[in-house]
């Protein structure tokens, strides 16, 4: 369980590491729009949307639904809550310091194992 | 693998949860000495931390400082309440942005595990709104640095 709200957590973060997407999720939290609004918007051709609205439904950020010829995007199941999502980017702040930790306890075991074998 | 867990309790508590491939007394150490502090207890993205005081005794003061090497900056001050060395540290904390946020009390455990260490850190904040800021403000000054570093490796593995 814990797992796989990491995997996803990893693809929304992916997803959300590019500037248009961000702008795009904000948009879909005011209203729903097609992908020609959005690329209209966002100063994009239609391929260049079509290309974001995927990476951000395979994450479950959006939800797209076909009806006659137009796409119309909303936001999707897996839309990221505000406290998980500061607790994720701060658990990814000590996972990086503990990654660091790991090498300086390293070191302190090498000194270690060195100082025993004088002594002995 | 050596996960880390890092959880929300409650309204007002963080626990934290990591294994070390080292004994109690080396992980114990490394939070404690300055020149190891130092090492390992990063800020955002490329900042350092030059200075970094932490008298390791009851009542001992703490006083971390981080830059981004172009004035920017921010600090934590603290003070410790006790020692078990190598198994239990406990100390408040708060952070300066730059009004001084309420205090973080935090226990530190270190248990044996094999030859390795079971580090628990659990952290409580007076309420749930001073939990969120600590939360949030984690994530302003490292969000902008990480997507900086997200958009990076997303572009190398896109090509």
């Amino acid at each position: 369980m814990v797992q796989q709200v990491g995997a996803r957590l990893d693809a929304s973060f992916a997803a959300l590491s590019d500037a248009t997407r961000r702008g795009v999720l904000d948009q879909l939290g005011r209203a729903d729009a097609s992908i020609s609004d959005l690329a209209q918007k966002f100063n994009m051709t239609l391929t260049g949307m079509k290309k974001h609205v995927g990476v951000l439904e395979q994450a479950g950020l959006v939800s797209t639904e076909k009806v006659g010829r137009v796409r119309t995007c909303r936001l999707g199941p897996c839309r990221l809550d505000e406290e998980t999502a500061w607790i994720e980017r701060y658990r990814q702040l000590w996972a990086a310091r503990f990654n660091e930790l790991d090498t300086v306890v390293d070191e302190l075991k090498q000194e270690e194992k060195r100082n025993g074998r004088k002594r002995r | 693998m050596n996960k880390l867990t890092l959880e929300a309790e409650g309204d007002r508590f963080v626990v934290v949860i990591r294994r070390f491939d080292a004994p109690p007394a080396a992980v114990y150490r490394a939070h404690l000495e300055p020149k190891l502090i130092q090492q390992w207890l990063l800020g955002p993205d490329g900042w350092s931390m030059p200075v970094c005081i932490n008298e390791a005794k009851p009542g001992g003061r703490i006083r971390y400082e981080w830059s981004d090497g172009k004035g920017g900056g921010f600090s934590l001050t603290g003070e410790v309440l006790e020692l078990e060395p190598p198994h239990r540290i406990v100390h408040v904390e708060r952070m300066h942005l730059p009004d001084p946020t309420p205090d973080n009390h935090i226990v530190t455990t270190f248990v044996a595990e094999g030859a390795g260490t079971l580090m628990t850190m659990r952290m409580t904040l007076p309420d749930a709104e001073t939990r969120k800021m600590m939360l949030s403000t984690g994530m302003e000054h490292g969000m902008e640095a990480s997507y900086v570093r997200l958009e990076r490796l997303s572009r190398q593995s896109g090509q």
